[in-house]
């Protein structure tokens, strides 16, 4: 038997070391034996393994003739080390794992819970948001145009439909679009910044559509990644920052510049400590591009118009390249708290400013209230980009061919809602209103229940999906996730997943202050699924308290609501 | 008026000065198209009156009197700004700039450019321009498949499940598929590999294909088009630094997408060239020449492979992929099967023979070793579902801790669009006899695959009557790529010809295609854009305009290359 399958068919726990790369494993290599078999401790019995239907070879080392190995002309060795260094908390190691346990409660293992709750992205219609009736309407049309003589769907909806169809090539939505877009759909997107922006003018010339909002950041940065050595190109984020940064800037071997939020005072960005990062990080590389994000991920909070007037000052001053990542733009929560995009607050600032900065915005349909994730639908909008890098732009986007076209469909659906005088109207409103509500009531819930658990800390949830606490982990377990060589919050949410079936992202996956931890966990779930998870959690934050405590049990003032939580805990 | 509505009726030149020149507008509303609610719409007044922001706010906000000076020291007296972008031509990522991609290139953006002025009512010598310059069947009027359709409708809009309008098939399709996406929604993110049930499907076509090899779904990545595997597997395989920098064998012609991607990735191209004279096939000791030469000054470590061929149209036979997967075994190269045309086969006595069937038949010494990516699509085939973006590659004897990592990768990007996933079902999963929906998907695969044929035919043809081109039968795919003989006097013009201070000549093929385009409407793509041998010249037409429309299309050619030939003899 030749066969090692079970290199490609890890178990559980296996699979979750495999994947993070800051843990230490010995590297078996020996070519000497026949068959070079790699099995780590962690490992689980190879009787697991049979979840494999189909037998193939890949995962085969053969023998040659001569009793040698053929070596992969693609290994670990020969790889391209900037995808090596690529990480991605919110899909990674324990995002796996809870997979891995959901296919084992299928096939009847026994766990400590009946299901896995994921509260690990901001994937709304996973987590039971219904789709906006309106959205998904003019998609049906757009796909199969035959409903167009339907009976069953409204008219403002055929109308939205027929329209898009005649900026597609053939009508069709399987024609490829230009490479930036549909050309309709950039112009209704130039519309809705105008009316966001209260009259400042937006040129759908200046409007790309993307595959999700990601696709645009990782296509700017590409643009903006220069230099070698001191004049490498550097990125200043936010720590915590949304880990497709990062992944992209190692990708890119650009320089990551962290900008540290500020957690004592609600996640606000604060101005000296950009001015700290940046007369850091001009000693080693050449500061090019500052990234926000707001409303923030994962912190969920939202920023004054006074903190955005400060950091774009601060960008014109340094003459930095703005991003801002404003894809949560209709997730604000907090009464007290308004959305201000860049863009406007950049034209309030006046010409000189208006005229001079380089902006990139970004806007995606998988968040606000429609939260279509699936169909990857995004735009990005560029301000005084230079005409020849544009043309650079273009070319580059042309290579992809362009952005899925049922996806630029649903975004034009969003920038281009039914208005108070068209027949889908109330019902849009409504949809829109009831998701939004939710959303805000789930805020202020987790916010609440988060900051009744003794050792967890928890600021306002002003916007976004997220809420980011800190989590207080004794130093014994800070010390027992060292010797696993994990970090101490990844431990943490390990175990709160095999135990407790909820699945977050741990902290150190968006960065943090050292010696600080945290989580990230959405607000998405159904009420009474938050509810559960949130009481779960505390009860396994004051287990695991207790656990690790070295002298002091942490207080608890009343116990009698944890009595009846352990009621609810299914074992 | 707005500065950007101002902007866009002036010219270029202008709309530069405007963007970038820091003029500004003053006064004036911003206009609005009827039908929207315009609410607190603002006059645009001078700025710094209307914001509480001024210079001297920031100074109290924390910003030091030096920083001020600094700001203000880049105005000049009249307001003027004299400071540079942060991103300009020079400052640019290099590699980005080293991109080309013809098929949508300048030919292209020429082409967009003459169809705006017709629909402004500029007088041209053609009434519309004919886009032969890529392959987006449904641009060019092929009608997508009715139970396609129906079912991403259903997927799309759950409601129409209760309608008795679809077939019984399409609504079990569209069950499948939802069951298989997070709340039942293709709203939700996939994994990021696809969704499982749609993997499995893929599997069991590829089974199917190959005639029972195995196929593990665990194998199969959905993806975003076929364009993003390839650009996937090659990022995977790009490493090292001088004369360890990984090459990539790539034919040429080829499309530039692969070009296209290594040169931002700074990979090594290292061409082999197809044989023109034998039907575009491929040449072992044309591959054996070409590796040796770049063992000189890189490590190549791919080999790709495009078949049946873009843009060459070419079918390869089962002996050549043989000889190309042990060609590959020997020198250990990583083989990348762009295999997007597997449908596309017209000419007889040619067939499709997947890479991976072939190598199974060479026995476990080859299948068991030699490592290999194929990529499929939605986008060509009798479906031309380019707008959907979806496809899938196969990946066999991956290194599990490189899976480990390609898994990573593309997990950053989340998921490939849902929709297109569907569709890739869909194709691999299609309505079979004794299903309501079977005859009428048969019917109108195999009107738009016989007529397909029935183009590639004609367009060899007549090619082929006219002095000066020579054009190979277009065995599969969508594209012919002839010979075009250019005469001496029009390559010095091209050569010779100024365009801007930084170009200074142009490819002879692309001054035959522009001119083609300024005096025809007919948009081709210059063989210069895909790779040729040196001194020889082509283009590549693709074969789905519709018929009458293509035999226009192939007279005008065959009367602008005679009145061509002649004007520059």
């Amino acid at each position: 038997m030749h066969r090692l399958q079970h290199l490609a068919n890890r178990s559980l726990i296996a699979r979750v070391f495999d994947q993070s790369p800051a843990l230490v494993r010995t590297k078996a290599r020996e070519t000497s034996c026949l068959v070079q078999s790699i099995r780590f401790k962690t490992q689980g019995p190879v009787e697991q393994y049979g979840q494999k239907r189909f037998s193939t070879a890949e995962a085969t080392v053969v023998l040659r003739e001569n009793g040698k190995i053929r070596e992969k002309s693609l290994t670990m060795d020969t790889l391209n080390p900037q995808v090596k260094a690529v990480e991605y908390a919110v899909r990674g190691p324990i995002v796996t794992k809870a997979g891995d346990i959901e296919r084992g409660l299928q096939q009847g293992q026994k766990h400590p819970f009946t299901e896995v709750i994921k509260a690990n992205i901001g994937d709304s219609h996973a987590m039971g948001q219904k789709p906006i009736t309106f959205l998904r309407q003019v998609v049906a049309l757009c796909s199969f145009p035959e409903l167009l003589d339907s009976s069953s769907f409204p008219e403002d909806a055929k109308q939205r439909a027929r329209r898009i169809l005649q900026g597609c090539g053939g009508q069709s939505l399987g024609s490829y679009s230009a490479s930036q877009g549909v050309d309709c759909i950039r112009q209704d997107i130039a519309v809705y910044i105008e009316q966001r922006d209260k009259g400042v003018p937006a040129d759908w010339d200046n409007i790309y559509l993307t595959t999700g909002a990601s696709d645009g950041i990782v296509s700017i940065l590409k643009m903006l990644v220069s230099g070698q050595g001191r004049s490498r190109s550097g990125v200043m984020i936010p720590i915590p920052q949304y880990p497709l940064y990062s992944a992209a800037i190692s990708e890119m071997e650009a320089v990551q510049i962290n900008y540290y939020l500020d957690e004592d005072n609600c996640w606000a960005l604060d101005i000296n400590e950009l001015h700290r990062a940046y007369q850091a990080a001009k000693e080693h590389c050449h500061p090019r591009v500052i990234c926000i994000i707001n409303p923030g991920n994962p912190t969920g909070q939202v920023q004054s118009k006074k903190c955005i007037e400060e950091v774009l000052h601060f960008a014109y001053e340094e003459n930095l390249f703005v991003m801002s990542d404003e894809v949560y733009q209709d997730n604000v929560y907090s009464p007290d708290c308004q959305f201000h995009s860049f863009k406007k607050v950049l034209y309030e600032m006046g010409p000189e400013y208006f005229n001079t900065v380089e902006l990139a915005s970004f806007h995606s349909t998988s968040k606000g209230y429609s939260g279509e994730c699936g169909f990857r639908g995004g735009y990005m909008e560029v301000l005084n980009l230079d005409l020849e890098v544009k043309a650079q732009l273009v070319k580059l986007l042309s290579v992809r061919l362009c952005p899925p076209v049922s996806g630029q469909a649903a975004m034009d659906v969003i920038v281009n809602p039914p208005l108070p005088h068209e027949p889908s109207y109330l019902q849009f409103h409504k949809e829109k209103s009831a998701v939004l509500g939710a959303l805000a009531e789930k805020a202020q819930m987790t916010e609440q229940i988060l900051n009744t658990v003794p050792g967890i800390k928890c600021n306002p949830v002003q916007g976004a999906m997220y809420a980011f606490p800190r989590i207080f982990i004794p130093p014994r377990a800070v010390e027992e996730a060292k010797s696993l060589g994990m970090s101490p919050d990844m431990m943490y949410c390990l175990r709160l997943l095999e135990e407790t079936g909820i699945c977050l992202v741990p902290g150190s996956g968006f960065g943090q202050r050292e010696g600080t931890y945290h989580f990230r966990m959405t607000i998405l779930p159904t009420t009474e699924k938050l509810k559960v998870l949130l009481e779960k959690l505390r009860d396994f934050h004051i287990k695991f308290l207790k656990e690790y405590a070295s002298l002091e049990e942490p207080k608890r003032s009343e116990d009698d609501t944890r009595d009846a939580l352990k009621q609810v805990q299914i074992v | 008026m707005s500065a950007s509505r101002i902007g866009q009726m002036l010219p270029s030149r202008s709309v530069s000065v405007l963007n970038g020149g820091n003029v500004w507008f003053f006064g004036g509303r911003a206009q609005y198209p009827a039908g929207y609610l315009v609410s607190g719409v603002r006059s645009m007044l001078i700025p710094s009156q209307l914001s509480p922001f001024s210079p001297q706010s920031i100074a109290l906000s924390g910003v030091s009197e030096r920083r001020r000076g600094l700001a203000q020291e880049k105005m000049t007296e009249n307001g003027v700004f004299s400071r540079d972008k942060v991103l300009t031509i020079d400052t640019m990522n290099p590699t980005v700039k080293n991109v080309e991609y013809a098929v949508r290139g300048p030919i292209v953006q020429r082409a967009m450019q003459i169809e705006k002025e017709l629909r402004e009512g500029v007088k041209k010598p053609f009434t519309e321009v004919i886009k032969a310059n890529i392959g987006d069947a449904h641009a060019m009027g092929q009608q997508p498949i009715t139970f396609f359709r129906q079912v991403l409708a259903l997927c799309s809009y759950p409601e129409l499940l209760n309608e008795n309008m679809f077939p019984e098939d399409a609504k079990n399709r569209a069950r499948r598929i939802l069951q298989a996406c997070g709340g039942g929604s293709v709203g939700a993110y996939s994994a990021s590999q696809g969704i499982d049930c749609v993997r499995q499907d893929v599997a069991r076509y590829i089974e199917r294909r190959d005639g029972g090899v195995p196929c593990d779904p665990d194998n199969v990545y959905l993806t975003t088009g076929a364009s993003d595997g390839i650009v996937t597997m090659l990022k995977l395989l790009v490493c090292g630094e001088g004369a360890s920098r990984t090459g990539v064998m790539i034919s040429i012609p080829q499309y530039p997408l692969y070009s296209a991607a290594l040169a931002e990735l700074g990979a090594v191209q290292v061409n082999y060239y197809l044989n023109e004279e034998k039907c575009w096939s491929m040449d072992l000791s044309e591959l054996e020449r070409s590796l040796a030469e770049a063992r000189k000054h890189c490590n190549p470590k791919a080999l790709c492979i495009i078949n049946p061929g873009n843009p060459t149209g070419q079918v390869q036979s089962r002996q050549c992929i043989e000889d190309v997967i042990r060609f590959a075994a020997k020198e250990r190269l990583f083989l990348m099967a762009d295999e997007v045309y597997q449908d596309n086969v017209y000419a007889e006595g040619c067939q499709f023979h997947s890479f991976k069937k072939v190598l199974f038949e060479l026995g476990p010494e080859y299948s068991d070793n030699v490592e290999l990516a194929s990529f499929h699509s939605t986008s060509k085939c009798y479906m031309g579902e380019c707008g959907f973006r979806g496809g899938y590659m196969e990946v066999i004897n991956m290194d599990p801790e490189v899976q480990a990592q390609l898994s990573k990768l593309v997990s950053v990007r989340l998921c490939p669009p849902v929709p297109g996933q569907a569709l890739m079902d869909l194709v691999v999963n299609s309505p079979q006899p004794g299903e309501p929906s079977h005859t009428t998907f048969m019917k109108e695969r195999t009107a738009t695959l016989s007529l397909l044929a029935e183009k590639a035919k004609l367009t060899e043809q007549i090619l082929n009557t006219v002095p000066g081109i020579t054009c190979n039968p277009v065995q599969g795919a969508m594209y012919s790529f002839p010979n075009i003989s250019l005469p001496e006097k029009s390559i010095n013009e091209a050569k010779s010809l100024f365009l801007s201070p930084q170009a200074l000549g142009q490819a002879p093929d692309m001054f035959y295609c522009m001119k083609l385009l300024e005096e025809t409407g007919i948009c081709l793509v210059p063989g210069s854009g895909f790779g040729q041998k040196d001194g020889t010249y082509h283009f590549r037409m693709t074969i789905l305009p519709p018929t009458d429309k293509l035999k226009i299309l192939l007279a005008k050619v065959k009367e602008f290359h005679q009145k061509f030939t002649q004007q520059y003899s």
